[in-house]
């Protein structure tokens, strides 16, 4: 049974002076889950571009062999006729069509052009079924959540009769609910003879369904684990994944808590489009100077909407409730306003939200504080420069030069350049909303570091992560949210992930 | 010698094998390529026509015709970089012609106050438009399309179909006037040269200054041979034209006009807050509005800003005719955003340089007044033009494409 279904053998791949892969192995056996590990920018993606196709045949060294029949993919449609479908960690879904629709598309259900609507219903019914998705197909996309959605890229994997399916961080966007019902339907798969490569930074879910593990580092493939032969630690992965041994993976702080920074009480918001809909209740939250505060949650819970309404009320509207900054109530009503007294807002999503992906760091760091570099409306290039660099020091950015556009970074070193930004600002409170999502395990405790320093030097800091156990490991004091409210709040020393869950459940 | 010194040490660490001409040509071929383009162009039509493109005659016609073209393409820059179009220029212009013409011809008032008046009035149409795109989020495309009407329909019933013309003298000078030369009466006019060798002073002193700086910081990857050259080349055709002109009849007032500014919005648009706040609005305007900008005041402001634009032009176009006609300023607003676009702007804004489009407008200027010498139809001209622009930005396309 345990024949090798993939093999990819010496695989090089350069670009115009990188290499970005160098002589990398990859062997997958027939009906296994294999994950694939690796820090952002280690070579991952490009890997299962070559074996997509999307890199074609010739455009690197090496060999793929596939069902021991050597490939030559010219295309994603060669590697999809054979069976090898790759759902990328952006979803391809075109949110205004139907769920039979998005499945189908390109690959419809049609005699001589005319679309077979009954046979199409009833086909994605099928696939719906399978991959355990109670929606009807004529649904929307848009209607759907991030998991839904997922589910449906892989019913549509499905409908091509797929033997290799290829996974690039499905859980990224996902709550831990959700991850778990799709890594079910992966060990379902694998009990149907499909083979699968799972790509996740998520470690407790790649030990938890994985049979082997390949971890790739600066573009070369380090090792092939068998999580059958031997027992994996995450400590193992992570220590083949940065080359060195991670003892914590937060960064330790002694927490010096001082005076009540920011107070908000009787917080109300409702929906922007659909007036009756009340997305915040009566929230009251507190964060002292010095003091890291979570706030933990389900995906819908609220805490984005919570911290944009805050912010400047970028979110909802008939927004009611008091804010009050060292004891002086203030107006936040504008994000100029917010910044002025003193708060930042990290987004969760960086690229659409944070950055102007096509400007350069510098340019990108001093964009919501413009006035410390110049006079009378006038840029000061020199005070400009001066101010990049030292925040590219401070925060540790890999880049060769300020003037690179942000847009060339990996998602870690993005990351960065959104806090530089706000600390430039010079804020007192800052809130960070997922600051660790889709970085790697190196680039994560480096951000880590950076919040305990902000901690140190006496500002406040809201952190709102999907991840528990970095909840867990940061703060002092956690907010358990849940559809609007917090229905609780823990000290830091006595949570754990099952009270956390526990609070949510029961709310 | 020092400098070339200087900048042989800075670039040790980043590039060890230190810049070269070639190499900095080929990572610049965006910022390079359209001016290139223009003095290609000048060069075929000045063998094709003969000489005469170049002719100081030619010359200054050539800056009068296309100088509400340059005027408009720089308030254009600002309206593409900051994500939207503006398409109601062409109308505008007829509009604040024909209001000039009506209070000046009609109404018998003052020059001195009726070009204020127009300039407010632009300003109030442009903010009347950017108005509802800024602050209740309605596509410029359609609400500026609607003053591409409204204006044009305004137009034909303040001339009720008719020419209204001609202006006092006075009025005229805005366009067809010359600066008078301070020194003699005689050809070469002396102030032009003088102005024109000062122009191209301070051109390279800004450079300089610019490069030093650079090279303090040394991000400055530009061969020293290169920047020499460069700037040689561009302060030698500034005093050449300028002497050219002088053996004609000296600085055209709009030349002046568009020199100012030109160089008032390349500083704005270089060096000011509220310039880099606009290219951070059409590069991410969520983004910027979440970093504290006031994104919906700076978009209605680049609106105004462009209204204000487009009645300067309104006014310089019906002072070169002398009269207000119902057509003027037809389809104006394609020469002016084909302009832009040569210039290396992007349509999804957030990119694109003054200068860039500046020369994009002469590009188009001067393709105009060559074929016209030619006596190439104006069917073909259409067709070639067309396909100019379409060039220019498959040509940025595929740099883009390359650089990644």
């Amino acid at each position: 049974m345990h024949d090798t279904i993939l093999e990819m053998r010496g695989i090089t791949k350069t670009f115009p002076g990188v290499k970005a892969l160098d002589n990398v192995s990859l062997k997958v056996r027939r009906g296994e889950i294999h994950a694939l590990c690796g820090e952002n920018g280690a070579g991952k993606s490009t890997l299962m571009k070559v074996l997509s196709g999307v890199y074609h045949h010739g455009s690197y060294d090496g060999e793929i062999r596939f069902e021991d029949r050597p490939m030559a993919f010219g295309g994603i449609v060669d590697s999809e006729r054979e069976g090898i479908i790759i759902i990328h960690q952006e979803l391809a879904l075109v949110p205004l069509l139907s769920i039979a629709e998005n499945i189908f598309l390109g690959n419809e259900l049609a005699e001589r052009g005319v679309v077979d609507w009954p046979a199409t219903y009833s086909r994605t019914g099928e696939l719906l079924k399978r991959v355990g998705l109670s929606e009807h197909p004529s649904t929307l996309i848009e209607k759907l959540g991030v998991g839904k959605q997922q589910l449906v890229e892989i019913a549509k994997a499905l409908s091509k009769e797929v033997k290799l399916l290829i996974l690039d961080e499905p859980t990224a966007a996902l709550q831990e609910n959700d991850s778990a019902k799709l890594l079910d339907l992966l060990l379902e798969f694998k009990a149907q003879g499909i083979s699968s490569i799972l790509i996740s930074h998520k470690l407790n879910e790649v030990s938890r369904v994985a049979d082997s593990i390949t971890v790739i580092r600066d573009g070369t493939s380090v090792s092939t684990l068998d999580c059958h032969k031997q027992a994996i630690s995450e400590a193992d992965i992570i220590r083949d994944m940065v080359g060195r041994d991670m003892a914590h993976r937060y960064p330790k702080r002694t927490p010096a808590i001082g005076e009540a920074l920011l107070e908000v009480s009787g917080w109300n918001v409702w929906h922007p489009e659909s007036a009756e809909r009340q997305v915040i209740h009566d929230i009251g939250l507190k964060v002292a100077a010095g003091e890291v505060v979570g706030i933990a949650g389900l995906m819908g819970s609220g805490r984005t909407e919570l911290a944009m309404s805050l912010f400047g009320r970028s979110y909802g509207r008939n927004i009611s409730g008091t804010v009050r900054l060292r004891g002086r109530e203030v107006d936040l009503s504008t994000v100029k306003k917010a910044v002025d007294n003193g708060i930042a807002y990290v987004t969760e999503d960086r690229k659409e939200l944070g950055l102007i992906l096509d400007e350069t760091i510098l340019r990108n760091t001093t964009l919501a504080n413009l006035g410390g570099v110049s006079e009378h409306g006038v840029i000061d290039d020199t005070q400009e420069r001066r101010v990049a660099e030292e925040y590219r020091e401070a925060l540790n950015i890999r880049t060769p030069s300020v003037f690179q556009k942000v847009v060339n970074l990996s998602g870690g070193n993005q990351q960065k350049v959104v806090l530089s930004k706000w600390l430039y600002a010079q804020p007192e409170v800052l809130i960070l909303d997922e600051p660790t999502r889709g970085i790697d395990v190196g680039a994560k405790f480096e951000i880590y570091s950076i919040i305990n320093q902000l901690a140190d030097q006496g500002k406040g800091v809201v952190m709102i992560s999907s991840e528990m156990p970095e909840l867990l490991g940061m703060c002092d004091r956690i907010y358990v949210m849940n559809e609007g409210s917090f229905a609780g709040e823990l000290a830091g020393h006595e949570a754990s992930q099952e009270k956390i869950m526990a609070m949510i459940v029961n709310a | 010698m020092q400098q070339a010194k200087t900048s042989i040490e800075t670039s040790v660490d980043e590039q060890p094998t230190g810049p070269s001409i070639k190499a900095y040509l080929a990572g610049h071929l965006r910022d390079y390529g359209m001016l290139a383009a223009l003095v290609v162009i000048m060069l075929l039509f000045q063998v094709l026509t003969d000489g005469t493109l170049m002719r100081p005659v030619n010359l200054t016609n050539l800056f009068l015709q296309n100088s509400y073209i340059i005027i408009m393409a720089i308030g254009m820059l600002l309206v593409i970089v900051a994500g939207h179009i503006d398409l109601s220029v062409g109308s505008v212009v007829g509009f604040i012609g024909a209001l000039a013409a009506v209070m000046m011809v009609n109404w018998h008032m003052s020059p001195w106050l009726v070009v204020p008046i127009c300039l407010v009035c632009g300003l109030l149409i442009g903010a009347a438009q950017g108005y509802w795109v800024a602050y209740w989020k309605i596509p410029s495309f359609i609400v500026t399309l609607a003053g591409m009407l409204v204006f044009r329909g305004l137009t034909l019933a303040l001339l009720e179909g008719q020419s209204v013309g001609p202006f006092p003298g006075g009025f005229q000078l805005l366009s067809t006037g010359f600066v008078p030369d301070l020194f003699s009466d005689e050809r070469p006019n002396i102030t032009a040269i003088l102005l024109g060798v000062l122009a191209a002073g301070a051109i390279v002193l800004l450079a300089a200054r610019s490069r030093a700086r650079s090279l303090k910081f040394g991000i400055n990857d530009e061969p020293f041979a290169f920047f020499v050259a460069k700037n040689g080349l561009v302060a030698a055709a500034i005093i050449y034209i300028a002497y050219l002109l002088s053996t004609y009849r000296g600085l055209p007032n709009v030349l002046i006009t568009m020199a100012v500014l030109i160089a008032v919005y390349t500083f704005l648009t270089n060096r000011s807050t509220i310039g880099r706040r606009i290219y951070a609005l059409g590069g991410n305007e969520k983004a910027a509005k979440l970093s504290g900008i006031n994104t919906e005041r700076l978009t209605f402001l680049t609106f105004a800003n462009m209204g204000m634009l487009a009645a300067l032009a309104g006014l310089i176009f019906a002072a070169r005719l002398n009269t207000a006609t119902p057509k003027a300023g037809f389809a104006f607003e394609l020469d002016v955003i084909a302009a832009v676009f040569i210039g290396g702007a992007s349509m999804s804004g957030g990119v694109g340089k003054v200068i860039g489009a500046v020369v994009g407008a002469l590009i188009m200027g001067v393709m105009n007044n060559g074929m016209s010498i030619l006596g190439i139809g104006i069917d073909w001209q259409q067709v070639i033009k067309g396909l100019v622009l379409l060039a220019a930005v498959i040509f940025d396309v595929y740099n883009k494409t390359k650089q990644r």
